[in-house]
């Protein structure tokens, strides 16, 4: 059994070091602490006269990323878990819980480190942190590949289409379409030649689920294109991926090339007549390539641009040919749909939205990673279970989902579950899993002037509504927070929102509006106290705020120096004063005063 | 050989890599921006001609997409996260500082001297330090306004192989 193997690899070497090599792991100078342990445990291992047989891996996103670098160390079945580790901790590490069987206390994490993974469900991340994912053996060892042998040669690919329909899976892309309803529609289809694409483009600003996926467990990725191809008789699949993501391009096509080796790809597949084989297809910075007609579009070689649907890419998709796209994530969720079955799939989750979702919990929480819960979980578990509440203990005040495209949901609101219905219903989406969680400091009229700024630039311009109206909404946003808003711009931005909704020939521009109606609708008086009184209540929009000296000043000169716009003057224990002409409203000087001498108005 | 012949001989090697592969003009350009930095204006001339692609075309394709640059760029890339956990934690105050320091005018985003280029991204995944910008390879997370103007210093005074 899988499971007999396993423990046999565990325990032919007696310590196991894993470093997270997740995003955050790496900023973190991971790379080094990696060197590190294998520096010090080589360097002993030939010194010591008791040799710890210890074998030192990278591994994906661990979750946690605020307390990276994380380490585990697992010894006798036994894990340990450090945080915030440095190269220069190595050593003591190594020395004393590794020879001498010591943990070393006051590095490992603390009682918020379990509470962040107990609410959660570790589904599609379970093996992310865990396993090496440059060594395909390692997936193989937890039972990786055996999904996809299983469909090719124990069931039919209407049999996989049944089961993969009555899992409940929606896609995680964003819109939440029914995956075994897609993939039926395009088997029906009469042409004999169909593309099979992962859409990796990740374009939401604010989110890095699918990277860590791909980065942390790349195979079941693979394993998931392999599941769907076969259900739609595809012989050639593509993975559209960002340009800007070189780690997860890297690893991705390590893992391609293994699988190829193995023969899980490539001509006569598991053993079988099926042939399949993946290509990778960087894509080149543009969020609207999402978008599946601009990404077909893109892999063609053209400008990004979306047509209008019908018809839709599982009819006429890659060079005319019928084509299913789906997004990393639900491809990750297709080997343990296939292993575990669909009813417990099924089991996972509320009503109309199956098993799990990933977030890029961010923004202003003291715990911050990658988080996996069940679907219909509320905010509120979300915010401050997992999340542990929020940082410096200031006031909640909203949390945006669904990025650009998505809305704010209000402090009022934080029971709402998190399912595709109940989000769409308080005027956000699910959204591909990006989580912002917003305090008292931010401005809902920025966020939305944000957002706006950002898919207006992306708009590819093909349509009107989204090329000028989002245009003209954000020239309004802007005089709005510019202190030179009108009485009647709300009424105006509710009219233009709605139109460039409906009008809009792609998804881009019919949810771009997004961002500021849900703000409109739930922060109404911070408009108005923009437009009518010109202050900006959280104190962030520049043309309504000034930084002024006090004078409790004593003179430090701390922001003179730290001031890039050279706006300060003062001798050395006087008073100093900021020249408004000159002040780029960067808050240095708020920041780096001591003595709370420099006042924010 | 002198380096100028020498990457001319890979774009000839380019050129003949994607002659008949379906949709190969983003790779095309991919490739050869990795040989130039940037996109030069004689390679879009060659490929038009050897491959018979409009040049209309492929200028379409290069301005559509953020990846490619048809100016040069500069010795330091300093990449700002536009992304919106680094935005709520005041990346829009980082960018202008950095601009100052350098002294980018408006539409501007590498300094006369061709030393620094400021690039902005979406997300590069490690928002639990927001905010967060790169300058080549190196990422510095938790920057402020403050910390950003000693950063840059190391930047200007030498040459940028050291790290924080
Ligand atoms: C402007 C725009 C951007 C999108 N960006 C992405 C993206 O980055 N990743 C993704 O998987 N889907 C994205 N989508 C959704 C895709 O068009 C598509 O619905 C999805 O990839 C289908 O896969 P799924 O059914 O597995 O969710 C985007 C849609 C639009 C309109
Ligand atoms: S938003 Fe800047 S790293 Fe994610």
């Amino acid at each position: 059994m899988i499971r007999n193997s396993k423990n046999k690899k565990e325990t032919e070497r007696d310590i196991v070091v894993k470093v997270c090599l997740g995003p955050g792991g790496i900023a973190s100078g991971g790379e080094r602490v990696l060197m590190a342990f294998k520096e010090e445990t080589g360097k002993r291992g030939i010194k010591a006269s008791f040799e710890p047989n210890c074998s030192v891996h990278q591994v994906g996103c661990m979750g946690l990323c605020s307390k990276d670098v994380l380490v585990d160390v697992l010894q006798n079945g036994k894990k340990t878990t450090y945080q915030f580790i440095k190269p220069e901790m190595v050593g003591r590490i190594v020395e004393e819980h590794i020879i001498n069987g010591r943990v070393v206390e006051e590095w490992t994490v603390r009682e918020d480190y379990n509470a962040f993974y107990g609410k959660q469900m570790k589904v599609v991340l379970d093996a992310c942190g865990k396993i090496d994912p440059e060594d395909i053996e390692a997936y193989i060892l937890m039972d990786g590949y055996e999904s996809a042998r299983k469909a090719l040669t124990k069931m039919t690919p209407v049999e996989v289409i049944e089961e993969v329909k009555s899992s409940g899976l929606r896609g995680r892309g964003g819109a939440g379409f029914p995956t075994g309803k897609k993939w039926e529609f395009c088997r029906s289809q009469k042409e004999e030649t169909r593309y099979f694409i992962c859409n990796a483009d990740e374009g939401d600003p604010g989110a890095f689920m699918d990277r860590a996926i791909i980065e942390g467990n790349p195979h079941s990725v693979i394993e998931g294109m392999i599941i769907g191809a076969y259900a739609i008789n595809a012989k050639e699949g593509y993975v559209y991926i960002r340009a800007e993501y070189p780690l997860a391009v890297k690893r991705l096509g390590i893992a391609l090339g293994k699988a190829r080796e193995k023969g899980f790809l490539g001509k006569k597949i598991f053993g079988t007549d099926i042939d399949f084989d993946i290509k990778i297809k960087l894509g080149a910075g543009a969020f609207v390539c999402g978008e599946e007609t601009a990404l077909i579009a893109s892999i063609e070689g053209r400008r990004g641009m979306p047509r209008t649907r019908p018809p839709f890419p599982a009819q006429k998709g890659l060079w005319g040919k019928p084509t299913v796209i789906n997004n990393v994530e639900t491809l990750a969720n297709l080997p343990l749909i296939i292993k575990n079955g669909a009813k417990w799939y099924s089991s996972i989750g509320s009503d109309g939205s199956k098993g799990t979702k990933v977030f890029a919990l961010t923004g202003k929480i003291k715990n911050t990673g990658l988080i996996e819960v069940p679907m219909g979980i509320s905010l509120k578990e979300i915010i401050y279970d997992i999340a542990g509440g929020i940082e410096k203990d200031r006031t909640f005040k909203a949390v945006q989902t669904g990025g650009p495209s998505g809305g704010c949901i209000p402090s009022s609101m934080i029971d709402l579950k998190v399912d595709y219905e109940t989000l769409a219903k308080a005027g956000s989406i699910m959204g591909s899993g990006g989580m912002i969680v917003l305090d008292e400091t931010d401005c809902m009229v920025a966020i939305a002037k944000f957002f706006l700024e950002f898919t207006q630039k992306e708009s590819c311009g093909k349509c009107p509504p989204c090329r000028i109206g989002t245009k003209r909404m954000l020239e309004i946003l802007e005089r709005i927070t510019a202190g030179n808003g009108k009485e009647e711009d709300l009424a105006l931005l509710e009219e233009l929102g709605g139109k460039v909704k409906v009008t809009s020939l792609c998804g881009l521009g019919q949810s771009a509006p997004n961002p500021v109606l849900s703000t409109i609708k739930y922060f109404r008086d911070e408009y108005e106290e923009h437009i009518k009184n010109k202050k900006c209540p959280a104190k962030v929009c520049n043309a309504l705020i000034t930084f002024s000296i006090l004078e409790s000043c004593n003179g430090c000169g701390a922001c003179r120096i730290a001031c890039p716009a050279v706006a300060i003057t003062g001798e050395k224990k006087k008073l100093h004063r900021i020249y408004q002409d000159l002040c780029i409203k960067c808050g240095a000087c708020f920041e780096v005063c001591k003595f709370s001498a420099v006042e924010k108005l | 050989m002198n380096p100028q012949s020498k990457k001319e001989d890979l774009l000839g090697d380019i050129l003949e890599k994607y002659r008949d592969t379906k949709g190969n003009i983003i790779p095309l350009l991919q490739d050869i921006q990795d040989i130039f930095g940037y996109i030069p204006e004689d390679a879009v001339d060659l490929i038009s001609k050897r491959l018979d692609i409009p040049e209309s075309k492929l200028y379409g394709v290069t301005t559509f997409y953020a990846q490619f640059h048809l100016r040069p760029r500069g010795e330091n890339i300093i990449t700002a996260c536009c992304g919106t956990a680094c935005h709520v934690k005041g990346s829009e105050r980082i960018i202008n500082s950095i601009r100052t320091i350098l002294g980018l005018g408006s539409g501007e985003d590498t300094t006369r001297d061709q030393k620094f280029t400021l690039e902005k991204v979406a997300c590069i995944g490690t928002c639990s330090m927001a905010p967060v910008i790169v300058i080549n390879k190196d990422v510095y997370g938790g920057i402020t306004p403050d910390k950003i103007t000693r950063t840059l210093k190391k930047y200007q005074t030498k040459r940028s192989d050291d790290k924080e």
